[in-house]
């Protein structure tokens, strides 16, 4: 850094940076070894340079702020844009896809409880079907059991009857056998004293 | 001495290709004129033409251009904030310029002209007039207070404002020579060493044997000084970008 | 020939500046990699930073350097 402010002063430094040992090496040579001294620091191309300098950096100054960077930044921002569309586009294409997937979970879960309930309204119908075939069957047996029980108490009444008759019977001939003789009447009342 | 065979400063000197004289003095067009000429031109060439397109995908060269612009966008925006991006086509343009200027430097036979200290410092007084006029214009008096920073007690005031001051003068100065010094040392060096390698080749076989070794140094300073003038062209913008910075925001 | 002597013990002398320069690029680099080695991940984005560093203080050097060059050819 000690060195730069001595360097700064453009014009100077010729003589004053070469320092003060050299300082008859750097007048000496415009005629000796080196046409001119240190070519860097001889004023004469000063002008020359400057106004170059100025023509060639303002032209492309000029060239570089009126074309390339509104055109470039044209082209950067297209393409930001560009990908910020396709990436809304991709968004909005992801939406539709869940509302669709959504949809069909939608109906997926409908067309299930719809199958239940009909299920369960054929497992009903057939539980009340078989029931009334039960009753059914139950109320035939029991109709078939009370006239069974009828039949046979009819049975069993008109064999209650003939047991008196076959008892009368049966008494007169043992009477007949035993006595010889029998009375009708008073063996019918016999028999139905016993009884 | 290597002047007798290689003269290391012949590589800087102006030759007038065209004379131009006006009111007595040279405005003549030389071998400096040609090389920002032709800078210019290939600068402005490539970004027109590989930008043409304007493809959505860019091509190989768009991505070059693209990657610069981007570069230097990013650059200003770091230093200067959103509101530095007014500058934004100086600053590419500075940066173009110089970057262009010292790769082209590198060839040989090619002159350099950021090695020629009116050049580069004629474009740190563009940059430090630019920051002094847009600071006044935009601050007013309130610009000065670059130099006072907050939070300093007053005894030490005088002490820091003489030395922010000093620090603002010197800028333009260390901005101008860093870039000249760098591109002119870079060459001599390189030019010497080739030089020992001419004069140590023309001493017979031992010394052909021996040249091998400034053979080996130039190829490395080359690769040097192609960092170098990559370098210090990123430096320059980016120091134009603190320094507009100081312009857009000068209590700091 | 006296001035010519004192022409090439001037750049000698002007070329110790050069060694301030690579004690600051030494600092600069142990530092940027004893840091890089704390943290690795932090230091590809401190690399620019390293390289301006390098880039300034670099150009300290070059100045002591051209004085020299100066003393020589100029």
């Amino acid at each position: 850094m000690f060195v730069t402010p001595a360097y700064g002063q453009e014009a100077a430094p010729e003589a004053e940076g070469a320092g003060s040992d050299v300082h008859a090496g750097t007048e000496v040579p415009h005629d000796a070894a080196h046409e001119g001294g240190f070519p860097p620091f001889d004023p004469a191309t000063f002008p020359s340079q400057l106004l170059w300098l100025a023509i060639t950096f303002g032209l492309f100054y000029l060239f570089m702020k009126r074309v390339i960077v509104p055109r470039m930044q044209g082209i950067l921002e297209t393409r930001s844009g560009r990908i910020a569309a396709d990436l809304d586009q991709a968004a909005k294409l992801k939406e539709e896809a869940d509302a669709a997937i959504a949809a069909y979970e939608q109906a997926l879960a409908e067309a299930r409880a719809n199958a239940n309930a009909i299920g369960q309204k054929a497992r009903d119908e057939a539980k009340a079907e078989a029931e009334a075939a039960r009753k059914e069957v139950e109320a035939g047996l029991e109709k078939k059991l009370a006239e069974a029980e009828e039949r046979i108490a009819a049975i069993k009444a008109s064999a209650m009857q003939d047991v008196g008759a076959i008892a009368e019977t049966t008494a007169q001939a043992i009477l007949e056998r035993l006595v010889g003789k029998a009375d009708k009447t008073a063996v019918a009342h016999a028999v139905k004293a016993a009884r | 001495m290597a002047a007798d065979k290689v003269d290391p400063i012949h590589q800087f000197h102006i030759n007038t290709i065209v004379d131009i004289p006006v009111g007595g003095y040279d405005f003549s067009f030389t071998n400096s004129s040609l090389f920002m000429v032709v800078a210019v031109l290939l600068a402005a060439t490539f970004l027109y033409f590989s930008t043409a397109k304007g493809a959505l995908v860019p091509s190989r060269a768009q991505s070059m251009a693209e990657l610069t612009y981007e570069f230097v966008a990013s650059m200003l925006r770091d230093a200067a904030g959103n509101q530095g991006m007014k500058f934004f086509p100086f600053v590419f343009t500075l940066f173009m310029f110089v970057l262009t200027a010292n790769l082209l430097g590198l060839f040989p036979y090619f002159f350099t002209t950021t090695s020629h200290i009116i050049i580069t410092f004629a474009l740190a007084m563009l940059v430090i007039g630019i920051v002094i006029i847009y600071g006044f214009a935009k601050h007013g008096l309130r610009f000065l207070k670059l130099f006072v920073p907050s939070g300093v007690p007053l005894v030490l005031m005088p002490l820091v404002v003489a030395i922010e001051v000093v620090s603002f003068v010197s800028r333009p100065v260390s901005l101008s020579v860093r870039l000249f010094a760098n591109m002119l040392a870079g060459h001599i060096t390189l030019k010497v060493f080739a030089g020992f390698v001419v004069s140590l080749g023309a001493m017979g076989a031992a010394g052909m044997a021996g040249a091998v070794l400034p053979l080996a140094m130039a190829v490395a300073l080359s690769a040097l000084e192609l960092l170098v003038a990559v370098l210090q062209a990123y430096v320059f913008a980016v120091l134009t970008c603190m320094y507009l910075n100081d312009a857009i925001h000068p209590s700091h | 020939m006296e001035a010519e002597a004192a022409k090439f013990i001037g750049a000698g002398i002007a070329c110790l500046g050069m060694g301030g320069a690579g004690i600051g690029l030494g600092h600069i680099f142990g530092n940027y990699l004893s840091g890089a080695l704390r943290n690795p991940s932090a230091a590809d984005g401190q690399f620019g930073r390293l390289i301006f560093g390098f880039a300034v203080t670099e150009a300290m050097g070059i100045f002591s350097l051209l004085i020299a060059l100066l003393a020589l050819f100029a």
